[in-house]
């Protein structure tokens, strides 16, 4: 059997159903083969977009999602695509095509050194050199990709291992000597982690996107209610806990909610899951740790100690730690019935922001329309976002209230992800509308995956909050720059309702919430996608605001 | 502060790599580095001596255990570790007595010596590194022409217990 065979059959051997890429010389072999397999093939019209289509499938589905480019350009395209996976944790299989083993080293034509190039965006990367290997390299990447802190594993397979025959044996299951994904959460710490929680005062949960990943949230909903203490979110955690429930109070950190990061900074105990206290979410370190007692619990041993001390860390998958931390308070029959003091504080203080927290007056001020869009959406529908202010904006005013129903690029903030990522997660549930909230400057870096979205049935929805600029970035101009606005203007070019059309999706502009909520009715029940073009005005800043370097207590509120 | 870190890894292509990119990307110090294959043939050992405190220390160690290639970590207590470095020198004497000085000292340090002629001498020192800057410091006064030094290689004391 060749190695393009193998590498089908075991793609197929892992349930492999869709594949996201562009062929070429070097990829060839492989694509004959999925000529003849089950495997559905998505071409995409950048390699960038099919690493960001099989990022949102893998992180709805939670299963490593699939793309394919060829050697040289083709592998570096999917680069940005891969380290946005990598930052974010997500699972991902990118399988290049390599030029033959007698010619890498020779600058051959299109050979790029791709297993360097990719090192540290990467949780691992094989280069099989016989096509024997392929089998258990395919086994191996699923199993690494998927297990513990999950992440993109690439396969560089050099063209002539994809061409030559040999005899094939698909191993069940593999084992990997320096890889121990699992660790049995310690008992006597997640003990230590309730005895801490119960006696602390100001008591506070930090959910990150670990809850997510590790599809915990009926454990955390259920801690949070038997200690009936106040649940706050990082961005990439947005979503882990209903953000209607009265314990919620939303994302910290830059751009996090008033109440949130009002009551973090007060709080004397925080019950951090699955986060890695990134500075985006808790600002300056030295200030977030003070007078903080800190309970980690991480997947990832490397996250204990690296960017915050805890005084106690529970190493191992946030869902397994949770769920017996949930028994141990069954069992000692803990169950808080009266509001304490801290608890009618926190009440307090979210009651106040939720009415006093200034918003921008005119009529498509960036929170009436994403309260609109809120509105609109059933709660299953799934968001994802592009980056900048509209996305800060998201985490402002649309509330996630189906838990892990909310993506984002966080980590590595890649404009142009948020659209091919809403294709790979309407791929992972087709039943499910899929709303892209963008700004369109970001739309516009990955918006010819509109001829995906048309031509392979895939219909989500884009909602462009469109200020003809680049806003963010003019915002810091304006905070820090002194209005010396540059690189930021973008003309109102191109048309996105003449652009949607071009490609034969549909095109609406909504210059009204009740234009917004009608178009978003209208690309509910459509059959393709849909472009809903609004118009915004380009002074809006976001905030609250927590500037770089400083703390969530100097964060900056509207006035 | 300064650490003795012990890593088994696998021993294949890139290995070694992963580890120097590894300290690059996260801005971690490699004040020197050795690797060897093992008596087991599918595992190199590299010994590796970074500097830095406590904390940093500690993430260094578990990032090394993060790497899928790194089959063990171990911080060696210098106090339960030998370990050595080899430093070969050149060194240049502008007269022939100076040759008897050098190998005097040598001696005196327990070196070996090399390549013997009129002007020049190897001398072939290994050591604990505080030996080595020791012996350094004496034959300062000559002319050091040349210098290859190992980088630490160290193995804890005692019996292997089977893990
Ligand atoms: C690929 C990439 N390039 C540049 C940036 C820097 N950047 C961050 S936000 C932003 C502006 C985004 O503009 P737009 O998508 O229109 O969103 P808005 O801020 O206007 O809502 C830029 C350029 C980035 N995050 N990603």
């Amino acid at each position: 059997m060749s190695g393009s065979k193998a590498l089908m059959d075991a793609l197929e051997l892992e349930g492999a159903k869709t594949v996201f890429g562009i062929p070429g010389g070097a990829n060839l072999p492989m694509y004959d083969e999925l000529f003849k397999s089950n495997i559905r093939h998505i071409l995409v019209r950048h390699e960038q977009s099919a690493a960001h289509m099989a990022d949102g499938f893998g992180r709805v589905s939670r299963k490593p999602g699939i793309c394919f480019a060829t050697s040289g350009p083709g592998a570096t395209n999917l680069i940005t695509g891969i380290a946005t996976a990598h930052a974010d944790s997500s699972p991902m299989i990118a399988v290049t095509g390599q030029v033959p083993i007698s010619m890498i080293g020779k600058d051959a034509f299109q050979e790029s050194d791709i297993i360097g190039i990719s090192n540290p965006v990467v949780k691992y990367a094989f280069q099989p050199k016989t096509p024997s290997e392929v089998p258990e390299v395919v086994k191996k990447a699923f199993y690494i990709s998927s297990t513990g802190r999950p992440g993109p594993v690439l396969i560089d397979v050099p063209k002539d291992v994809q061409q030559n025959e040999e005899e094939m044996n698909f191993p069940d299951v593999v084992k990997i000597r320096g890889y121990h994904p699992w660790t049995d959460p310690d008992i006597t710490q997640i003990q230590r982690a309730i005895e801490i929680l119960l006696k602390a005062e100001r008591p506070i949960i930090l959910a990150g996107g670990g809850v997510i990943i590790s599809g915990a949230f009926a454990e955390l909903q259920t801690i949070a209610e038997l200690l009936m203490i106040p649940v706050v979110t990082t961005f990439k955690g947005k979503g882990s806990f209903p953000e209607n429930h009265i314990l919620s109070l939303g994302p910290i950190g830059m751009h996090g909610h008033a109440e949130a990061n009002k009551m973090m900074v007060e709080a004397d105990c925080v019950l951090a899951i699955g986060t890695r206290f990134s500075d985006r979410s808790v600002g300056k370190f030295e200030d977030f740790e003070k007078n903080l007692s800190i309970i980690h619990m991480d997947v990832d041993p490397a996250e204990i100690g690296k960017n915050q001390t805890a005084s106690v860390a529970v190493v191992g998958d946030v869902q397994a730690s949770l769920r017996i931390m949930v028994k141990m308070m069954i069992q000692k029959a803990i169950k808080k019935t009266e509001k304490t003091k801290w608890m009618k504080r926190v009440e307090e203080t979210k009651e106040y922001w939720q009415k006093n927290l200034k918003i921008h007056q005119g009529d498509l001020g960036a929170a009436k329309v994403l309260r609109k869009l809120r509105e609109v959406l059933p709660h299953k529908a799934i968001t994802t976002t592009e980056v900048g202010q509209h996305q800060m904006w998201t985490s402002l005013f649309y509330n996630v209230i189906q838990p892990g129903t909310f993506f984002s690029s966080t980590g590595l903030g890649t404009m142009g992800w948020g659209f091919p990522a809403a294709i790979g997660a309407k791929v992972a549930k087709p039943d499910v509308p899929v709303v892209d909230i963008a700004g369109e400057g970001s739309f516009n870096m990955t918006e010819n995956s509109l001829a995906v979205s048309v031509l392979e049935n895939i219909p989500v929805i884009v909602f462009v909050m469109n200020n003809q600029s680049l806003g963010m970035v003019a915002q810091w101009q304006r905070t820090f720059y002194d209005r010396r606005m540059i690189g930021i203007d973008l003309k109102g070019c191109p048309d996105y309702v003449k652009i949607a059309e071009a490609y034969g999706a549909q095109g609406i502009r909504a210059e009204s919430l009740d234009e917004i909520g009608k178009a978003v009715k209208i690309a509910l029940k459509s059959d393709v996608a849909t472009v809903i073009d609004i118009p915004i005005d380009p002074e809006e800043d976001v905030l609250p605001f927590v500037a770089p370097g400083t703390a969530l207590k100097d964060m900056v509120l509207p006035s | 502060m300064w650490a003795i870190l012990s890593v088994l890894v696998e021993n294949k292509p890139g290995v070694l790599f992963k580890i120097t990119n590894l300290f690059r990307s996260k801005n971690f110090n490699i004040d020197s580095i050795s690797v060897g294959v093992t008596e087991n043939p599918e595992f190199s050992k590299m010994t590796i001596t970074t500097i830095g405190d406590e904390k940093r220390v500690a993430q260094i160690i578990k990032q090394l255990n993060k790497l899928i290639d790194t089959v063990e970590v171990k911080r060696l207590d210098e106090k339960m570790t030998v370990y050595r470095e080899l430093v070969l020198m050149k060194i240049k004497a502008s007269k022939p007595s100076e040759i008897t000085e050098i190998m005097n000292l040598a001696n005196a340090f327990e070196c070996k010596i090399h390549d013997v002629r009129q002007s020049s001498i190897i001398v072939e020192i290994t050591a604990t590194p505080d030996k080595i800057d020791a012996f350094t410091d004496m034959v300062k006064n000559y002319k050091i022409t040349d210098i290859a030094r190992t980088g630490i290689t160290a193995l804890a004391r005692g019996v292997n217990h089977e893990s």
